[in-house]
Formats: structure tokens, sequence, C-alpha cells
């Protein structure tokens, strides 16, 4: 059934969908997967219903015409329940949603923590990109075994180089003179991004980074996940280097549940 | 060609951005002022903060779009702050407010006002029933509502916003008209609930939900046209108006402008000018050179 004007008539019902297998990728990480092709382009997300929970955005962070997966770490009560969730059982989906990455050449992603997700099936459609995975210490790392030639940085040193993914990027822009990276794409904690950011803007290299906002419908009417002017559901999650340099709120501000403008400081301590 | 006029103000075109949608910061109101809205609602505010629903709080199927957000919002008083004032943005702004008790309707609108919006509409459909009744179903409390709104208003126009829950929608409008009400705003959502027979259960988390989309609309023309034969007052006709077609029935109902919500689900953020033009087109092609025309032009 066709609307008027030949506009295609929306379906934005969860459709309830049977978990196929669950993979550990770390502490308190894990991928869970489904047998149905979602159709989504790398750093398109889903909204995931857990019937008498709540319903949040996940990234697809395996995808193939076959099957999906989302990755998820347990931070509050909807990823604790998810967390519990074993094969064969049911939740529902709908999306995908928001804009996604651009497919760049010579490009460098940045993964901070369960952020890796978010940019996993960007590297798997990328040529040979180099990735910068980092992460709290060596047990909050996931993907070790998906990518082989992966940078790696641990904020106290357990696994790869003691610092952060940012120090990685900063040394490699720095010896970047024959433009072996033209752009940097990133997702992990918004200080990380805001960070990749400055040093994008030094070295005059491009940058795309995924945004995480507080979402409530998932395609751009009810207001709960902007940013300035930008509904990160739907002109998101994924902005490019002149939308983050003109969104001052990046790196500083979100929004509440209820809609008040709080730190992100204050922010991520309300999702724990 | 599509300019009005409601209770004084000048609109550039009838359509109206209707509350709930977007509107919750000042960026998203200037966003929907640049893609071509006549006027914004703010997202309804009360005297506290609210987090609202768990989710899912909203989604869609075929012509039918079910809410129940629970009316989160930073509450007034971060508003004040967030907001500093409403009549510095390129689009008139109108602010919605609700309450619990009667005189808490009364210190939002005054604290709204201080802001300085175009308009104020008051949300009367909210579920809080200290008086035995919701203030939408009653004629006396809807009346009690616009006194103490008005009474705190400073002179700000306003638009009570009615629900179509009721057994007779056209008294509820009289009783705010002769309460002192500028305007009234017809009409808020019809209640509904869609099950998931997979889960096998309510998708809302609210269970029960308000529906809105092309599926309100028929209801949304029998309201403003049983209001329109009842008052005198100007009506903003809201409800499941999509496309310009809609815009022209409502008018035709008796409505002086169009709120215009979940259509921005279906046609995009540019849904108010994709409406003005096929507003327009039917207008020239129809030797229409003003709204005023055709006004309530179904009553004749």
């Amino acid at each position: 059934m066709k609307m008027q004007n030949n506009e295609p008539i929306r379906n934005e019902i969860p459709q309830i969908m049977e978990i196929s297998r669950v993979v550990s990728e770390g502490k308190g990480q894990k991928s869970f997967f489904f047998k149905e092709n979602i159709h989504s382009k790398p750093g398109q997300f889903i909204m995931l219903w857990i019937p008498d929970v709540d319903e949040k955005p996940m990234a697809i962070s395996y995808y193939n015409k076959n099957e999906f997966a989302i990755t998820s770490q347990v931070v509050g009560k909807f990823t604790k329940a998810l967390d519990l969730m074993k094969k064969g059982g049911k939740v529902g989906i709908r999306g995908p949603y928001g804009n996604g990455f651009s497919i760049g050449q010579n490009a460098c992603v940045v993964g901070g923590g369960v952020g890796m997700a978010s940019v996993s099936t960007l590297i798997d459609t990328l040529k040979n990109p180099i990735i910068i995975n980092g992460a709290r210490s060596k047990e909050h790392l996931i993907y070790l075994k998906r990518y082989k030639k992966m940078l790696i940085a641990t904020d106290d040193g357990s696994f790869g180089k003691k610092g952060y993914t940012t120090d990685v990027l900063n040394e490699l822009l720095i010896n970047n003179k024959k433009n072996k990276i033209r752009i940097v794409y990133a997702c992990g904690p918004e200080i990380m991004m805001k960070k990749i950011l400055e040093i994008c803007n030094k070295y005059k290299v491009d940058c795309e980074a995924s945004l995480e906002r507080m979402m409530k419908c998932g395609f751009g009417i009810c207001g709960a996940c902007m940013c300035n002017d930008k509904i990160v559901c739907m002109d998101g999650p994924v902005f490019n280097l002149k939308q983050l340099n003109n969104m001052p709120e990046f790196g500083n501000f979100a929004r509440a549940k209820t809609g008040k403008r709080v730190s992100l400081h204050e922010y991520h301590a309300m999702h724990i | 060609m599509l300019s009005v006029s409601l209770c004084g103000i000048k609109l550039r075109n009838p359509t109206i951005l209707a509350s709930g949608i977007l509107g919750v910061t000042k960026a998203s109101v200037e966003k929907v002022g640049k893609s071509g809205a006549g006027a914004v609602t703010l997202k309804s505010l009360c005297h506290e903060e609210r987090a609202g629903n768990a989710n899912p709080v909203m989604f869609g199927y075929d012509s039918v779009f079910f809410n129940a957000v629970g009316l989160p919002g930073q509450g007034i008083d971060n508003a004040l702050k967030d907001f500093k004032r409403l009549d510095d943005l390129s689009v008139p702004v109108i602010g919605s407010i609700y309450g619990y008790k009667i005189e808490q309707f009364g210190q939002v609108a005054k604290k709204i006002a201080s802001l300085k919006p175009a308009m104020i509409e008051v949300d009367i459909s909210c579920p809080h029933m200290d008086y035995g009744k919701p203030y939408y179903a009653d004629p006396e409390l809807a009346a009690k509502v616009t006194k103490e709104v008005k009474k705190n208003s400073a002179k700000i126009p306003v638009s009570i916003k009615l629900s179509p829950n009721v057994y007779d929608i056209k008294e509820i409008a009289h009783a705010a008209e002769k309460a002192g009400a500028d305007a009234i705003t017809a009409i808020n959502t019809a209640t509904g609930m869609a099950i998931d027979i997979d889960a096998k259960k309510p998708i809302l988390a609210n269970k029960i939900g308000g529906i809105s989309g092309p599926a309100l609309k028929p209801i949304a023309v029998r309201c403003v046209y049983e209001i329109h034969e009842t008052v005198k007052i100007p009506i903003i006709g809201t409800g499941g108006v999509t496309y310009g077609k809609d815009a022209i029935e409502m008018i035709m109902a008796g409505a002086t402008a169009v709120g215009i919500g979940t259509a921005i689900y279906y046609r995009g953020i540019d849904v108010f000018k994709k409406v003005c033009d096929e507003m327009e087109q039917w207008m020239k092609k129809n030797k229409i050179k003003s709204l005023e025309e055709i006004r309530g032009i179904a009553h004749k």
C-alpha cells in the first residue's frame, strides 16, 4: 500500500526476532546475532526492544546478507537485562536508522571501548584501514580476534601502548607526510571524540564521529536527542568535521531524559 | 496568499508545529521555523521536571502512529534558563503548558508568559484526576483551568487544547470560550493500543497511548466542524494533517490555522513547505485568493 504522491508507507513497529547465537567479546561485553537481512549501511543503528524493560538504540556491529549482530556492554538496567538473554531469546527490533559513515580512502578508524561496535561494519567495508582500538584495560578490549592488525592502547597499559587512542592517533598524524591518513572515523567516549576532532583540525585531516544521545523515537520527531540544531538519530548519528566544529554542545553537553541540558559528566552518571 | 491572522498574531502561513513533536530546545524550534512552519508550539512544560515513560514510547504502521511519551519535560524553571526568551526567534512561538492542580496551571502560565511567547496553549489532556475527572472531560473543570491561565497570562492569547476522548467536545469548547479562552486547539490524540502478537504484550511501555497520523484526521475534522458550530473564537485544527488537501479540509471545517506534528514522520521536517505548496497549487487551480474565502465553507 502506498500513500498519495508515491511516498511510501512507513512501518516502524518492532519486529520480534530470535537471538541465533551469543558471542562473548570481553568483560560484560557480548554480541547478539540474528539471522535476518537488516539492509544496513556502516554506522547505522537499530532500536532494540526488550519487552517489560525498555527500548534502546544499538549500533549494528556485524552485518552481512544472512545475519547481523549488536554488541553490548553492561552499563545499566537495560544492558543487564540484555546480558542475561540467551540463544532463542526474543527481542523486538526496528530500523535501521541514522545516516551512517561515508566510505573514504586512506582511512584511520578509532574505537574507544564498546564504541568499536559502531565502527566495526565500517572497518569491514573499508580498504585496509588503520585501526586504533582502546579501552580501560585488556579485559575491556573487544574484537581482538576479529581484527588481526590493530594499534592498541589501554589506560593501564595492560595491553598494547599505555595511554589513550588519541596519543596513538597524534603520533600517526605527526608523521603523516604522504597523506597516508586522509580521514579519521571515530566512535567512543565523547571526550575521546572531541580530542580526535581537535587533532584532525590541527593536522587538517577529515573526520567523522558517531554520537550517542538519549533516544526515544529513533526517526527524528521526538526531539529527545537534539545536539545544538542537529537531530542526532536522523541527521546523525555520524557527523563530519565541519558539522562537529559547529556543534558547541558536542563534547560538553547532552539532554537528560527530561530534556534538561546537562554536562556530559552528569549525563553519563544518569545512565549508570 | 496563505497568510492568516490568529488572535491578532500574523502568521506567514497557517501551518503550526503541534506540541510534542521536536520543540524541546530553542535550536529545534528554529530548525522547524526555517523549514517553513508559520508558528511553532513547544513541547508541553509543567511545574516540575519529568522523565516520562520507559521506551517504547512511539512507533507507527500504515497510517497509524502511536505515542505514550508520558509528558517528559525539563520543567518550567529549567526552561526559563534554557530558553531565556521566546520572542527573539524567526517564527512565532506558542508555549504549551499544563499542571496537575488547577493553581499549577496558573503558576506555569505566569512563568512562561515572562518568556514572551506569541501565544500560550494549555494541554488539559494530562491524565491527573485530582477532581474525579480529567480536565478535558468536564466543562466546569476546563473552564476553571481556562480562567486560572487567563488570570496569569499577561494578556498573551490563550488556546485550550481539547481531547477527542469525550462524549461531547462542543460543551467543553463552549465552556472554555465562556471562561475567556482566545482560541481552541482541536484535537489531542485519540487513545488506542497495539499488542505484539509474538511478544504477546502491548508494545508501548505505558500499554495505552495516543493515536495520531492520517488515521486521526476524520476524528479531528469532525471535532473542528462541531466546535466551529459552537464557538466564535478561532480554532487550530490539529490531527492527521499530512498533505495540503488535509489542511484545506480542516480550514473548510472551520479552522483558522492547522497543527502539523506526526506528518514530519511521514514526510520529513520540510512537510510545512510541502503542505503550503500543495495548498497554493489547489488554491490557484480553484481560483481562491485567500483562505478566508473557504474558512468554514463546509457549514454553508
